[in-house]
């Protein structure tokens, strides 16, 4: 377990990217590279991402980068690993770096397909809960309520639940995590790096442009996400289920902000109605009543979890 | 010691795969291909191929797969069938756009709807824009044989692009043929290990196929165009060098055949080239001056090739196994572009006959070859497109 002042002073995440005053994301990926190191090999989709490396000839990773179809990301990585291991390359983690759409949506099949063939790889979901990059369309990752250009009154259906999707894969690791909360960031990429089988991680990464709200605030946004209860932190390692700091003391509803702090900070909920916000607060509650019992019931068991 | 096997091409292939030492295989089923993977899956199994073999769940993630292990600087392979094909069609841009040398077999199948799993060139023919060398094969033998071959042109520095290489479904694929397999230790003389222009390293670290502005665009299609080129060098040479090695050559770009004293030229891709020989024979022994080519070669199309058989004829004929809808067949449009700036070109007919499996013999063969001749002593080409025995 990592601390602040333990963090590498290392940045492979370079001065010069393209990132908008705030982004989530970006700041999402200068701590995976702490986390990690330089021995990556990074597979990005269209995304935010493609543009935050900066166009050619340039680059603002300092790590190897292979830029890849929407839709293709887990299946780019499936083909590195395999090259990897038949070159006998065994100190070079593969990454999947990608956003809501191209992991919830489009990208779902792949992805599920490189699970379930247990292909030894993290692969990371930062999610900003719309196509960013095309200029903030609805995802399957887009929550209820929630203005987009393509749901111009709010959506009208809800987020699709991505960690739990991908733990009914029986992978060995699925992680939640938000850049606002750093260390359990890192912890969990490190975490990730030593354990043999698909990895995922999804990160709550907060998006100014796409969520309205000033550009200062994205950290506030995600501890908010996180003390609301909105936003989970959790892992599932080798099926066993543990909410992470300060997550494990929301338990309690009363500890939990109201969803209404966080939606009142955000351009994109302008239009919630009171019985929408009623709504989304009964939906958070029952999440918490599930994760309670995930929490409590959930037994470790190795034989059905990872790598046979 | 060479080996004499008789096996169909799509096993063939899989020989192939494991004769150029493929360290990737990522490839999903699809009808006439299956026989081809499920023979690598044999050979990677029973411990005979040192190879990984990603059992992927699209076409699409399959040649994916394929570009990544490509990049990650290792010789890969797939094959695939018509919808499979197009699904994988986004990624063949990509594949080629990343200038991978990766090599696929396509063993051709119609396209639906209505279903077919009968063969034409609808799938193959319809990638043709993608930047991937393509070869047609005629029998088993050049099945094997063009696979190595093209692994040594793809990875050549002058090349690297991907190719693939085509048979016929059925036709081909499922068809037992005697096949000489070479020396293990000559194969690996003639094609050396893997090769590419770039590849992923943790000491380069490179952004590879980020967003290039339209200051640069032009640039990166000229240098695939100029890749094709040379391969339209290449290929004749590496063929004769196979050959040399080998005992077996395919004539390099286009096969030709009786074409010295030919007033008639027919031009096929395929198995369709090997019954326009004896229909050639036949039309031959009563007199007809007719001679043959097979186009082998599709991408980069032989157009010089083209351009000098046009220099003694009076007449080509194309004869093809695919349309492009609201124009033509495809190999007549193209043998019409290769010899429009020559004066005093010869006639062009094209001929559409075996679409969807439908069977084409030499006798189909000798039926085309009679009527472009009418045509040609009338010195008019009566219809620019002819369905061949279709149904009215």
């Amino acid at each position: 377990m990592v601390t602040i002042k333990e963090l590498p002073k290392e940045e492979y995440l370079l001065k010069g990217h393209a990132a908008c005053a705030g982004c989530g994301p970006a700041i999402s990926l200068r701590l995976l590279f702490k986390a990690l190191g330089n021995k990556v090999f990074l597979v990005v989709p269209a995304c935010c991402t493609t543009v935050i490396q900066g166009p050619y000839p340039y680059t603002s990773f300092d790590v190897p980068l292979q830029n890849i179809l929407f839709e293709s990301t887990a299946a780019a990585a499936s083909g590195i690993v395999a090259a990897l291991r038949q070159r006998n390359l065994t100190d070079i983690t593969v990454v999947g770096w990608a956003g809501d759409g191209g992991t919830v949506d489009i990208g779902i099949q792949a992805l599920s397909g490189a699970a379930e063939r247990e292909t030894d790889f993290i692969y990371i979901c930062y999610d900003n809960e719309a196509y960013g990059n095309t200029g903030m369309q609805r995802s399957g990752a887009t929550p209820y309520g929630a203005w987009t250009t393509t749901t111009p009154s709010g959506k009208r259906e809800r987020k699709k639940d991505m960690p739990l999707i991908m733990a009914a894969h029986r992978i060995p690791y699925v992680a939640t995590a938000c850049p606002s909360y750093p260390i359990d960031f890192i912890n969990k990429l490190r975490k990730a790096k030593e354990i043999k089988g698909t990895k995922y991680i999804h990160i709550l990464a907060p998006c100014p442009t796409g969520w309205r709200y000033d550009t200062g605030k994205t950290v506030e946004m995600g501890r908010l996400a996180v003390q609301t209860g909105l936003w989970a932190l959790f892992e599932i390692e080798y099926g066993k289920f543990k909410l992470n700091p300060p997550s494990d003391r929301l338990i309690d509803k009363a500890k939990r902000k109201l969803v209404k702090e966080y939606f009142a900070l955000q351009g994109r909920f302008r239009n919630l109605t009171e019985e929408d916000v009623d709504r989304m607060q009964k939906w958070v509650d029952d999440d918490w009543e599930k994760y309670r019992k995930l929490a409590s019931n959930s037994t470790s068991d190795f034989a059905s979890y990872g790598k046979i | 010691m060479a080996q004499m096997i008789i096996d169909t091409a799509n096993h063939i292939a899989g020989y192939a795969a494991k004769a150029a030492r493929v360290k990737v295989v990522a490839a999903y089923p699809i009808t006439p291909q299956t026989t081809v993977v499920e023979k690598i899956a044999d050979f990677v199994e029973n411990g005979e191929m040192d190879a990984e073999y990603i059992r992927v769940e699209s076409e699409h993630s399959a040649m994916v797969a394929c570009i990544g292990a490509a990049a990650a600087g290792v010789r890969t392979f797939t094959a695939t069938s018509a919808h499979g094909l197009a699904l994988m069609h986004e990624a063949l841009h990509w594949a080629s756009g990343s200038r991978l040398p990766i090599v696929m077999t396509v063993s051709n199948r119609a396209m639906g709807a209505p279903w077919s799993i009968w063969p034409d060139f609808s799938d193959s023919l319809s990638q043709r824009d993608t930047g991937w060398l393509q070869f047609y094969c005629a029998d088993n033998q050049e099945v094997f044989d063009t696979i190595i071959q093209a692994y040594k042109l793809c990875e050549d520095e002058r090349v690297f692009l991907p190719a693939m290489v085509c048979l016929e479904g059925f036709i081909l694929s499922h068809t037992y043929m005697p096949v000489k397999i070479p020396d293990q230790e000559k194969i690996d003389n003639f094609l050396p290990p893997y090769k590419s222009g770039w590849m992923l390293d943790t000491n380069r670290p490179l952004s590879h196929s980020n967003l290039v502005s339209p200051e640069w665009y032009m640039e990166f299609r000229y240098m695939i165009q100029e890749a094709m080129e040379n391969a339209k060098q290449l290929i004749p040479q590496i063929d004769r060098e196979y050959g040399k090695h080998f005992g077996f050559e395919h004539g390099g770009l286009v096969e030709k055949y009786k074409c010295e004293d030919a007033d008639l030229i027919l031009l096929t891709m395929g198995t369709m080239g090997s019954e326009a020989k004896i229909a050639i024979d036949r039309l031959r022994k009563e007199g007809q001056k007719v001679g043959s080519v097979r186009v082998r070669v599709f991408r980069p199309f032989p157009i010089e090739e083209i351009e000098k058989l046009a220099e003694n004829v009076q007449m080509f004929t194309a004869i093809d196994r695919h349309i492009s809808f609201g124009m033509e067949g495809f190999l007549a449009t193209e043998i019409k572009a290769s010899i429009f700036n020559r004066k005093d070109h010869p006639l062009v007919a094209g001929f559409l006959a075996g679409l969807g499996g439908r069977d084409v013999t030499f006798e189909t063969i000798e039926k085309i070859a009679k009527k472009s001749l009418k045509w040609m002593h009338d010195g008019k080409v009566e219809r620019e497109t002819e369905w061949v025995d279709l149904r009215k």
